[in-house]
C-alpha cells in the first residue's frame, strides 16, 4: 500500500507567504485569547492551591458539594465533572492547617454526603513558594532543551537550519497554547510535559526534511535552494504523512481511553502533532530559504 | 556474510534475553524458586501517581535553627560572664540574629571580648556603639558557621525523619534532600495520611522545666509574667465528649534537660485505668543529669513539655537515680505509639513546614494503570496492523522491532530501577511513534531504491545507509532535549524524560540493528529475489 503513488511536485515553498500569514493569524488569536482570559488558566502546580478529586457513589448536585465544602472555607472552588460520577474540586485557597486537611475533608463529606457515599481519590496541595519554583524550573527545562537542540542542529547542519527548526517548534508550542487557551484547558505540569513532547516530535519531523535538503544540495549543486527544498519536502512527503498518522492513531486511543488524567495531555499532543507536521512542511524549510536570501551561504555560492 | 549475521544475531539475542530476564518479575510473580535465587526479582517501580501514596515537600526552617543556636550560646555566655565576674548590664538575643550586650565600662568590654575570642570561636563582634556611657556590643554568629548550622539542620532533619518513617513501618519510603533546605518524602501506599504527616512534621522537642511556684499564676495570666518565667499550656482530652480542654501553667524559663539523652521510649499500659503512657529510659549521661536534677528539686513540680505543650507536671517525691521517667497525659493508643517513635528518633533541630502535598488513593492509581496500559496496548495493536497493511512482509519486520523495543524499554527500566509514572506511560506512547518513524524512514528509502531499479540486496544496503544518518540526527536531537528535561525538570517532566530517553536508545537499536539482521538473513541466506515492501 502507498498513500502517494508516484513522485509529487507540490510547490510548498511557493505557499510560504500564505502559510506564514495563517500561522501569524492563529498566534495573534491565541495571544488575544490569553489576554481576554486574563492569562493562562494555570493549574495549582503553578498558581498554588488545593485540588481534591472525589469519586461519588451517586450523582450529587454541584450545589450540595459546594455546601459540603463550606466548613473547609473552599466554597468558592471550581467544581468540575471529571469522568463518570467523579468530580474535581479546585481552589486557589490553601488550607490553613495542612496537617488535618484530609481529615477535615472526610469530616465535611461524612456530614453532608454520608459516610460511604464518596471516595477521596486524590488530594494535592501546592504552596505558593513551590508553585513559583515549579514554574521557574519548567521554563528553564524548556529553554535549555531548546538551546541544546539549537547547538546540536547548528553543529550537524548549519546555523540557519537550527534557527529554522527552533522557530518552527516555538511556533508549534504557541499554536498548542492557543488551542489550550481557547478550550479553557488547565495549564499544569502534565501539559508542560505534553508541550515538550510536541517539541520533540516537531524537531524530529523537521530534521528528517533538513536531512533531505542537505543530501539534495550536495547531489545537485546547480539546483537553487528554492527547488531543492521543494524537491526534498515532496520526496519525504509520504514518510511525513505516514509517521504523523501512526502517532496520531496512538494519541487518539490515549485521548479516548487513557482516562481523565491523560485526556488533556493527549489533547495537547493531538494538536501538537497536527501543527508539528504542518510547520515542518510550511514553516521550517521556508525559513531556511529566508535566511539564505538575507545572507547567502558560502557553500551554495560556488 | 552469514557468519557476520550469526555474530550479530547472538549479540541481539543476549541483549533481548537480558531485558526479558529483568522484565519477567513484573509480568508474573509465579517465578520458579531457582529463578528467585539467582535472577532479578524486582518489579518495575511504579510512581506514586500509579500505585497510590503520599508525596510531601518539606522545608526546614533553617533560620530558626540559627536562632535556637544563638539563644543557647547567649545563655551559656551569660553564665560564663557571671562566673568570671565580668560586669554587664544586659544580655539579650535580638530579632536580627545578634546578641546585644550592654557593658558599663571599657575594661569589662575588653575582658568580655577576649573571652568571646578565646572561648566562643563561632561568635564575632558585629558592631559597637556607645550611648550615655553604656557600651552596647552586638555579637553575631560568623557567616560560615551559620551556613554550617543551616546545613547540619537539614542533614539532621533528614536523618531524623528517615528514622521516624522507618520505625513507623512503611515499605520502600523515599526520603531525599532537594535544593538547600527542602526534603522530599514519598510514602507509597500510605492510608492514614494525617497521622503520617503528624509523625513527620512534629518537632518533638522534649524539655523538662520546673514549675514556678513562687509567683502567682493568676497574676501572670493578667499580664504580670515574672522575669525568668513563662506561661505554657497543657491539654486534656475528655474521653466521653472528645473535647480538649486547656490548662495554663507558670514555668521557669530555663530548660533543665532535653529529650536528647533518651535511649529508649516505649508505650506501656497503666495499671489502674488501662491508659497508655510512654515510658522513657535515659542513657548514662542523661541518667546522671536526671539524678542531679531530681535530687536538687525534691518536693518541687517538674513539668514535662513537648513542643511547648505541658504534658504533665508531677511533684518530685524523691531523687530518681535509675534514669527512668514516664510521660503521662491523655493519649490514644496511636498517639502514644507515635510519641514513642518520635522520642526514640529524636527531635528535629528546627521546625519543618509542608510546602507541597500530593496524595493519590490506591483505587485511582489502579484506574490509571488499567487505562494507561489498555490504551497503550490498543494503540500498539493498531500500529502493528497498520504497518502490516502498509508494508506487507516488511511491516512484520518493523513490528518485530516494535515489540522488541517495548521489551527492551521496560526491561531497562526494571534493571535501572527507574520509576514508571503516568507521564512516563505517555513517554512510552511517544516512543512507539519514534520507533515506527525509524522503520518508516528505512522502508521508504528502500522503496525509493527499488524504484530506481536496484536489486533487493543493493536496495537494502542503500536504504539503510541513507536512512541511518537521518535516524541518528532525529534521535540524537530528541535525546538532547530529553536529557535536558531530565536534568532540569521535576516530577512529571522527569518521569516523561526517563522513558523517552530509554525508549530512543531502544528504538535506534531495534530499528537499525535488529531489522537489518532480518533483512540480511533473507537476502543473503535465503537469497530472495523480490522484497515484500
Amino acid at each position: 500500500m502507498e498513500f502517494i503513488k508516484s513522485e509529487t511536485h507540490f510547490d510548498f515553498v511557493g505557499m510560504m507567504k500564505m502559510a506564514v500569514t495563517c500561522s501569524l493569524a492563529v498566534i495573534i488569536v491565541g495571544i488575544a485569547s490569553v489576554i481576554f482570559h486574563g492569562g493562562l488558566n494555570l493549574g495549582i502546580d503553578f498558581a498554588g492551591g488545593t485540588l481534591i478529586q472525589v469519586k461519588l457513589k451517586n450523582d450529587v448536585p454541584v450545589e450540595n458539594i459546594r455546601k459540603a465544602l463550606e466548613p473547609l472555607g473552599f466554597e468558592r472552588s471550581i467544581i468540575q465533572q471529571f469522568g463518570p460520577q467523579e468530580i474535581l474540586i479546585r481552589t486557589a485557597e490553601l488550607s490553613a492547617n495542612l496537617n488535618d486537611l484530609s481529615g477535615n475533608i472526610n469530616t465535611a463529606f461524612d456530614a453532608s454526603l454520608g459516610k460511604d457515599a464518596y471516595d477521596v481519590r486524590r488530594v494535592e496541595v501546592v504552596g505558593p513558594k513551590v508553585g513559583k519554583d515549579l514554574t521557574q524550573k519548567a521554563i528553564f527545562a524548556i529553554i535549555f532543551s531548546w538551546i541544546g537542540i539549537l547547538i546540536y542542529v547548528g553543529i550537524r547542519f548549519e546555523f540557519r537550519y537550527a534557527l529554522g527548526g527552533i522557530i518552527a517548534l516555538v511556533h508549534d508550542v504557541l499554536v498548542a497554547m492557543t488551542a489550550l487557551s481557547l478550550t479553557g484547558k488547565e495549564f499544569d505540569l502534565n501539559i508542560v510535559a505534553a508541550l515538550l513532547t510536541i517539541v520533540g516530535f516537531s524537531i524530529n519531523d523537521t530534521i528528517v526534511i533538513f536531512d533531505r535538503i542537505r543530501e539534495n544540495t550536495r547531489k545537485n549543486i546547480r539546483m537553487t535552494l528554492f527547488d531543492c527544498i521543494n524537491l526534498s519536502v515532496n520526496q519525504t512527503l509520504s514518510r511525513t504523512i505516514l509517521t504523523s498518522l501512526t502517532v496520531f492513531i496512538v494519541l487518539l486511543v490515549l485521548f479516548f481511553f487513557g482516562g481523565a488524567v491523560i485526556h488533556d495531555f493527549a489533547f495537547t499532543l493531538l494538536v501538537g502533532v497536527l501543527v508539528g507536521t504542518y510547520s515542518t512542511v510550511f514553516i521550517a524549510s521556508p525559513i531556511v530559504l529566508l535566511f539564505e536570501k538575507i545572507k547567502p551561504s558560502k557553500a551554495k555560492g560556488k | 556474510m552469514s557468519k557476520n549475521i550469526r555474530i550479530r544475531s547472538a549479540i541481539v539475542l543476549v541483549i533481548c534475553i537480558a531485558a526479558f530476564v529483568y522484565l519477567a518479575p513484573t509480568i508474573t510473580s509465579n517465578l520458579p524458586d531457582l529463578w528467585k535465587q539467582y535472577l532479578p526479582t524486582e518489579k518495575i517501580r511504579l510512581g506514586l501517581d500509579l500505585q497510590g501514596g503520599m508525596h510531601l515537600v518539606l522545608e526546614v526552617d533553617t533560620q530558626k535553627a540559627v536562632e535556637i543556636t544563638l539563644t543557647q550560646i547567649a545563655n551559656d555566655l551569660k553564665e560564663a560572664l557571671m562566673d568570671k565576674r565580668i560586669k554587664f548590664r544586659r544580655i539579650e538575643t535580638m530579632k536580627n540574629y545578634t546578641i546585644a550586650l550592654d557593658m558599663p565600662d571599657n575594661p569589662s568590654r575588653e575582658a568580655m571580648e577576649t573571652m568571646v575570642k578565646n572561648s566562643y570561636p563561632d561568635l564575632e563582634v558585629a558592631s559597637t556603639e556607645t550611648h550615655e556611657g553604656i557600651i552596647t556590643v552586638n555579637l553575631k554568629i560568623k557567616d560560615n558557621r551559620a551556613q554550617d548550622i543551616r546545613k547540619q539542620a537539614v542533614e539532621q532533619s533528614l536523618e531524623t525523619i528517615r528514622n521516624r518513617v522507618d520505625q513507623f513501618g512503611i515499605s520502600e519510603p523515599e526520603i531525599i534532600p532537594q535544593g538547600d533546605d527542602r526534603i522530599i518524602v514519598q510514602l507509597p501506599g500510605i492510608k492514614d495520611t494525617a497521622r503520617a504527616k503528624n509523625l513527620i512534621g512534629k518537632t518533638a522537642l522534649l524539655e523538662f522545666k520546673l514549675v514556678d511556684e513562687e509567683h502567682s499564676l493568676d497574676d501572670a495570666l493578667k499580664g504580670n509574667v515574672p522575669e525568668g518565667s513563662v506561661i505554657a499550656y497543657g491539654y486534656d482530652l475528655d474521653r466521653s465528649t472528645g473535647r480538649r480542654t486547656s490548662m495554663p501553667y507558670l514555668l521557669k524559663e530555663k530548660t533543665l534537660m532535653t529529650g536528647g539523652y533518651i535511649e529508649r521510649a516505649r508505650v506501656e499500659i497503666g495499671d489502674r485505668f488501662g491508659e497508655p503512657h510512654v515510658s522513657i529510659k535515659f542513657n548514662a549521661q542523661g541518667s546522671k543529669d536526671f539524678d542531679r536534677i531530681t535530687a536538687d528539686n525534691v518536693k518541687k513540680r517538674l513539668a514535662i513539655v513537648l513542643d511547648g505543650n505541658v504534658h504533665s507536671a508531677p511533684v518530685i517525691n524523691e531523687r530518681i537515680s535509675g534514669g527512668q521517667a514516664q510521660i503521662t497525659g491523655s493519649f490514644t493508643m496511636d498517639e502514644a505509639r507515635d510519641l514513642a517513635i518520635v522520642l526514640r528518633a529524636g527531635a528535629l533541630p528546627a521546625p519543618v513546614n509542608i510546602l507541597e502535598e500530593r496524595t493519590v488513593g490506591p483505587s485511582l492509581g489502579q484506574d490509571s494503570i488499567d487505562k494507561g496500559l489498555w490504551s497503550s496496548i490498543i494503540g500498539g495493536i493498531l500500529v502493528i496492523i497498520f504497518m502490516i497493511i502498509y508494508y506487507k512482509a516488511s511491516g512484520i519486520v518493523a513490528d518485530i522491532a516494535l515489540i522488541l523495543n517495548m521489551i527492551l524499554l521496560l526491561g531497562t527500566m526494571a534493571a535501572f530501577k527507574a520509576t514508571l509514572t503516568l507521564p512516563g506511560i505517555a513517554g512510552i506512547a511517544l516512543t512507539i511513534g519514534m520507533a515506527v518513524d525509524a522503520n518508516v524512514l528505512i522502508n521508504e528509502r528502500i522503496r525509493e531504491e527499488i524504484r530506481l531499479g536496484k536489486t533487493p540486496r543493493a536496495a537494502i544496503e542503500g536504504g539503510y545507509t541513507k536512512a541511518f544518518l537521518t535516524i541518528l540526527d532525529t534521535n540524537v536531537t530528541t535525546l538532547v532535549a530529553a536529557l535536558f528535561l531530565f536534568g532540569f525538570g521535576t516530577g512529571p517532566v522527569k518521569g516523561f524524560a526517563v522513558t523517552l530517553t530509554i525508549g530512543i536508545a531502544a528504538s535506534m537499536f531495534t530499528a537499525v540493528v535488529v531489522t537489518r539482521i532480518i533483512y540480511d538473513y533473507f537476502v543473503w541466506n535465503r537469497k530472495i529475489e523480490k522484497l515484500s515492501i
